[in-house]
This record gives structure tokens, sequence and C-alpha cells, in this order.
């Protein structure tokens, strides 16, 4: 199987290097709770989560802080036992502000129905409706980054069924190895939590993706998963952005999802095996989201590993735990390098549902190049693995030709990246996307309301 | 509190340049620049000299005095390519002050009034060179017959391509001309008359290979040009030849493999997807053959390309295959 020819998706790709070695196999280490912790209430898609607790009150570890805002939204419960002691506005190292609840850490008593022994619990003969609910609960998202919330996509819109669950182990960010050595510790409770997740959609089949550069993790699932019927182990083809979903789906089960479609018009629901580990947690164990694990990296960070940190830590504390901050720094970027999100400073920021690392670049690598005339040379069209015209639609957004961008299909781009990663000219061309997609965004919702404001 | 440097993502990159690709096509010219050095001489070296120059201190002093940029592209190498590109386009006899204007029209009038780099329609090299082939019309259709290395420059020994012969036949269907055509294995390692860099049809293969292979091109567009040529050929083989003796001269002589895998391809001026490049090089195929076969040159393949370079903008009208979308070839 594995020396086969290998599946990958189609269209376009590229191949970063992918500096996994710094982190790869270092043991998942746990990372000691902090004095404060700053949970905000905007850690996945959709609305913000609403606070149910007032300042003052003592809460527990595991139990509910703020209870999903909308039909797109997450529950968070609490990483820390405490005290509140505000709750208010707070800006994030990326700049964004919005709510955050704050706790004074005290000891760590966790909430009395949460299994905290390391006991695996195979068995699940809960109904799917009770599943779900237990996972709405849990305050699961997304953990692979875009952070949407997991129940929503177990219920599929009316006359829609799933057929297969593929499972992202992907991993393409380069130097991310969180997702790897999550799989090679807790294989089992990701088999497991497979199993769960069959279950609550209905489906007989599973296919687990994982690139070629994690062969370890290939055996070792390849074994856990012989003596179960229906999941099966993709080995997949080394090529970046392959763990974006509809990628991932086009490289497992060769089915394209159309523009503006959800992967459920294909048959197919897609989890990342972080987001497994966290359905079997809160479903075997009734233990809540409240921690993940996250790679600290960067070619000159002293002790690159794989930290399990508690939300609400300051990404301070884990930083020190990976040797601190590198002397020759020019950038810290939250996620890997392709996609992840450059922060401007290190305080102040806690670790959350969507940090799915800290990747510290040297000063020389941080600088973007000059950017030089386009040479029409069609490597960013090439490149882009949803078949889109980057060249142009840069152009576009730049004359401001809204209409344009989105005849030329703006709001099929997935933000990956390729585009810029391969231009010879170094040319910024998300730099344009990205608000041609907000402008057209906001012209597609405006034309819907004013649909719905006729039909009435 | 310390900050670090901010922006979008993604914050990793290939580590391709501009500067890179130009370098790697120069690289790539390299094999068929020795043989014609070996072939035509001093000549080659002179007029490729000559035309470099002339074209990097064109483009530096319309940048400099013209334009006032404050940045320089000159060290982006692809003046330095449309030099190199427009003397392989010559024949190495021709006289030093030709070969200035040929190179002040490339650089100045093909590519600097369009705004630089990225911005010309047409390929650079190719308007210096039909400027030059509708001034000087004698000068430009005057090929010296290779004769090993040689120092003599201006006073080569000149006589005709085997174009001006393969015309011949075509239009009177006279074969007695046929022995005068070069040996196949002459015309296939460049022991023929002919523009600068043109001859070697070995030598511009294994260039454009390495192109390919380095990424620097795509196969769509050279292999699009030659199977439209040679089918072209094979139809329209003239009584009294071979089909495959008549494709195999069209193929090797003339501009053909320097325009496929060297002038067709300028980034620039080319297409983007892939169908339109194979558009293209079918178009460049065609309409060189018609001009070959029926028009007032010999050659066409300069006023091939140029035409398709007019449709281009047309031709990026073709988009990609979307992802999810039904496919449509």
């Amino acid at each position: 199987m594995v020396n086969g020819i290998m599946r990958t998706f189609k269209i376009g790709g590229v191949h970063p290097q992918d500096n996994k070695q710094f982190s790869a196999h270092q043991p998942i280490t746990e990372c000691p709770l902090p004095k404060q912790a700053i949970i905000p209430l905007v850690q996945h898609i959709g609305a913000p989560a609403q606070a149910v607790v007032e300042v003052g009150a003592k809460v527990k570890v595991g139990e509910l802080l703020a209870k999903a805002g909308g039909f797109v939204s997450a529950n968070i419960c609490s990483p820390v036992s405490g005290t509140v002691t505000k709750i208010g506005d707070w800006t994030d190292a990326w700049g964004a502000s919005g709510q955050a609840i704050f706790i004074d850490v005290e000891g760590d008593v966790w909430a009395p129905e949460i299994d905290r022994t390391p006991d695996l619990i195979r068995s699940c003969t809960l109904e799917p409706k009770a599943i779900i609910d237990k996972i709405a609960a849990a305050g699961i998202v997304g953990l692979g980054g875009a952070c949407f919330p997991t129940h929503v996509k177990l219920l599929p819109p009316p006359g829609k069924k799933a057929e297969v669950l593929i499972v992202n182990g992907v991993e393409c960010e380069p130097y991310l190895t969180c997702d790897h050595q999550l799989m090679l510790e807790h294989g089992e409770e990701i088999i497991v939590g497979i199993e769960i997740l069959k279950r609550a959609l209905g489906v007989d089949r599973a296919i687990i993706g994982i690139e070629n550069n994690k062969k370890d993790a290939i055996e070792h699932m390849t074994k856990l998963a012989q003596t179960k019927l229906g999941i099966d182990i993709m080995p997949l083809k080394l090529k970046y952005p392959q763990g974006g979903e509809k990628q991932l789906i086009d490289a497992c089960i060769g089915r394209q999802v159309p523009s503006g479609a959800l992967p459920i018009e294909v048959g197919a629901v897609v989890d990342n095996v972080a987001t497994i580990y966290a359905v079997y947690e809160a479903v075997q164990k009734n233990k809540p989201l409240i921690s993940r694990v996250m790679t600290v990296t960067g070619k000159k960070v002293a002790k690159p590993g794989n930290y399990s940190v508690r939300f609400g830590t300051p990404i301070e504390e884990v930083i020190a735990l990976a040797g601190g901050v590198p002397a020759d720094t020019g950038k810290i970027i939250g996620g890997g390098p392709m996609m992840g999100r450059a922060m401007d400073h290190i305080e102040n920021m806690p670790a959350n549902k969507r940090l799915s690392g800290l990747l510290f670049l040297p000063e020389a690598e941080s600088i973007r190049p000059e950017e030089e005339n386009c040479i029409r040379c069609g490597k960013c069209v090439q490149a882009c693995p949803m078949g889109l015209e980057p060249y142009l639609l840069q152009r576009l957004s730049q004359l401001e030709l809204w209409e344009e961008c989105e005849k030329h299909d703006v709001m099929d781009c997935i933000d990956c990246g390729c585009c810029v990663f391969t231009c010879p000219a170094h040319r910024r061309l998300l730099d344009g996307i990205r608000p041609a997609k907000a402008k057209v965004g906001a012209i597609l919702r405006e034309r819907a309301a004013a649909a719905a404001a006729e039909k009435k | 509190m310390k900050t670090f440097i901010t922006a979008p993502a993604p914050h990793a990159h290939s580590g391709d340049s501009v500067r890179r690709n130009m370098l790697l096509v120069i690289l790539a010219l390299l094999p068929a620049y020795v043989v014609s050095v070996l072939e035509f001489g001093v000549g080659a070296l002179i007029t490729a000299a000559i035309s470099v120059c002339a074209c990097v201190l064109t483009e530096w002093c319309i940048s400099r005095f013209l334009l006032k940029e404050q940045r320089q592209t000159i060290g982006d190498l692809s003046a330095v390519l449309t030099g190199l590109l427009l003397a392989f386009n010559l024949p190495s006899s021709l006289d030093w002050w030709i070969v200035l204007i040929g190179a002040i029209v490339a650089i100045g009038v093909g590519k600097m009034t369009f705004g630089g780099l990225g911005q010309n329609p047409f390929n650079p090299a190719l308007v210096g060179r039909v400027f030059l082939l509708i001034s000087f019309p004698a000068q430009m259709t005057t090929w010296p017959v290779p004769h090993g290395f040689n120092t003599s420059y201006l006073d080569a020994e000149t006589g005709a391509t085997p174009l001006y012969y393969l015309k011949h036949i075509a239009k009177t269907g006279d074969t007695s001309f046929v022995d005068q055509l070069p040996a196949l294995k002459d015309a296939f390692l460049g022991v023929m008359g002919g523009s600068l860099g043109e001859v070697c049809a070995l030598a511009l293969i294994i260039g454009g290979l390495f192109l390919i292979c380095c990424r620097v091109i795509t196969w769509h567009i050279p292999v699009s040009i030659i199977a439209t040529v040679a089918l072209f050929a094979w139809i329209g083989t003239p009584a009294g030849m071979e089909a495959h003796q008549y494709v195999a001269y069209e193929l090797l002589s003339g501009g053909l493999m320097l325009g496929a895998f060297f002038m067709a391809t300028d980034y620039v001026t080319s297409p983007m997807s892939a169908w339109g490049k194979i558009i293209f090089g079918v178009g460049i195929g065609f309409i060189m053959m018609v001009i070959r076969t029926w028009g007032a040159y010999p050659e066409g393949m300069s006023f091939a390309i140029l035409i398709m370079n007019a449709c281009v903008p047309l031709l990026n009208k073709i988009r990609p295959q979307r992802f999810g979308e039904p496919k449509k070839a």
C-alpha cells in the first residue's frame, strides 16, 4: 500500500520544506498551570460565546463559563479552577478585540463528573443525538485551524446524508508536529473517537488521511485499525495544502466539493485527529475541551517540542518551557508558516482553541522581499489548488472591480498562500485577494438580504 | 513590551526569483551559443557582446534618465536575456551599428515604452529583430556559411539557408534543389547557414529540456508548436520529397527550435493557463508554416510569435480548470 502510487489532490499545490525535524517525536509535555488565565469568548468561527458566570464566581475545571451564542458557535468550559476576577474587553496579539473572562487560578479542582483516569474506554452505546449533544456541551471545535464548531458539522442539513468520515491526519503546515505526536501517543483514543463519530453520523466507513512524511504514524494507525471494520488508513503523497478540507476529500475519495458548497454535498464529513481526540475525551471521559497540544518550534528554539497546554495559559509560560524567545527572532507566528498569523507581541496572549503552534522565525526570514513587476509567468495559476488566477484577482482587487472578482470566483480562495509562496516576483497576491473576498462576501450578503426582503 | 514583525501569511517562500528564472534561461542558451561560436567564430562573440551590452545600457539609461526610477531593474537579468536572444536571432556577420539599433529598439520600443518588465505585449527581442528585418532586408538575410571557428567577422563567406531551398522546392516543385540541402545530421548538429543561435537543434533541445526539468517553462508551448509544424509539413509534403524528410527539415531549419523553446515561452508574452498555452503554440506553428509555405519571407517564426503575442490577452480569458467544476475538455 505504501509502496504503490500514492494519492493526492489533483489541482495545484506546492512543496514547501516541511521543517518538522525540530519538534517531531518530542513527547507531549504538560505545561504547568498559570496564576491567571485569560479566556477569550471568541475561540471559534461564528457568534461569540456568552458568559454565564459573574465576577466573583468560583469555578471548577470543566464547568461552563460561556454558552454558545448562536447555532454556529461553541461553549467555553473553564480550563482552570479559581475565581472569576473580571469579564471585559481584551485585545489579542493579532489585534482583534473582544470579551474575555479573567480567572485567578486556585488549585486544580475538577468538576466531579470528569473521569481523569488514563483508562481507555472503548464501548460507546449512546444514541447519535446524545453523542452530538455531549460534543456541543464540551465546546469542541475543529482543531486543525478553522475552529468550526464540530457539532454543527455532525448535523447535516435536511436531505443530505453523510457517507464517509474523513479523518485529517495530514498536518500539511510545515514545522507543526502536534497532530503527528498525538497520533503516536493517543492513537487508540483516536480510533475510539472515530467509532463514536461514525456512530453519530450513521456512516460505516472512515478514512484516515496521513501524509507520507509521517511513516511511523501511518504504520501505527494501520496497526490499530487492523481489527476495526470500516477504518482505512490512506497514506498521501506530500503536497501542500493537502490538509485543506476540499483538497483532502479530493485526495481520499476523488470527489471535488463544488464551489460554495459544504463537504456534505459529496457525502463527506472531515474532522482533524486532534478534534477526534477531543471527541473521545468528551464522550467517554466527560472531559470538555479545555486544553490542546501545541507545537513550539523554530530553527533557533532551544527546546522545540509538543506541549499540552490548558487554554488561558499565557503563551509566555509555554515559550519559557521551550527555552524562551530565541535571540534573533524577527517574527512569532501563531500556527504554521503558510497560514499562521504573525503576533505583534507575546504578552497577555493566552493559549486558545485556535492556536496550534508557535513558530519563531529568525530576523532574516521575517522580512518580505520587495515586490517586483508581475512577469506573468503563470506560476501562481499552476500553484493554486482551487484553479483560480491569483495574478488576475489581485489586479482586479487593486482596481476595486468587485463584480469582476466575483465572476472570477474569488470566494473559492482558501487562503492557503500557495500563490505568494511560489511567486518569483514576490508579489503579495493575497494582500489584494483577502480584501476582495471581504468585499465580495459583503456584496453577496447584501444581495441575499435584498432577495429575502423582496420575497416578503 | 517587545514587538515583533507582523505581516500577512504566508511567511515562507519557495526561494524562486525573477533573476533565478532569467539566469536559468541564459544557462540553457549556453550550449547553443558554444556551438554558434564554434561555427561562426568571432562574429558570434562580437554580435552577442554588442547586443547584450546595448540592451542593458538602454534599459539603464531609460530607467535612470527618462523615467527617473529610484530602483534599477537591470539586476534582474531580463535585459541581458533580451540582448542574448536578439543576438541569437541575427546573422553573425551583421554590422555592429545595425546590432546596436536592434538592441535599442528591442529594449527601448519593445519593453520600456510599455513600463518595463512584465508590461510589454510583444517579445522585445523579436520586436528588435523584425524592426531590423524590415529596415535592413539585405543585411538581415545574408547568412554566413559555417566554417568552423574563424577570426574574420564581416567578410565571412555567405550562402543561402535550407529554408530558401525548401521554399523553392515547395513553390516550384523543382526537386533538383533537394541535393543542395544540408545532410539531416548536419541540420541537427547545426552545420548550416542561419541566424547566430538558431542553427544547432540538438543544443537548443538540450537547453529546452533543461528548462522544462527546472520547471522554468512547461512543455505545453514547445510541444504544441513542434507537433503543429510536424503535422502541417507531413500533410503538405511537396511531390518529390519523402514526408519524413520534409518534416525533419522543417523542424530543424530556421528559428523553429529557438522559437519554440526560448522565444515563444517568454513569460510576459505567453498565456497563463495550460489550454491557453496549447492554443498559443498551435497558432504559432500554423502561422509559421503558412508564411514558410506561401509567404514572401522564407522564415516566419518571428512573425508567427509576434502575431500570437497579440492574441495573448484574449487567450488569457481561458480559465484554468477550477476545483469542483465539471470537466471542460
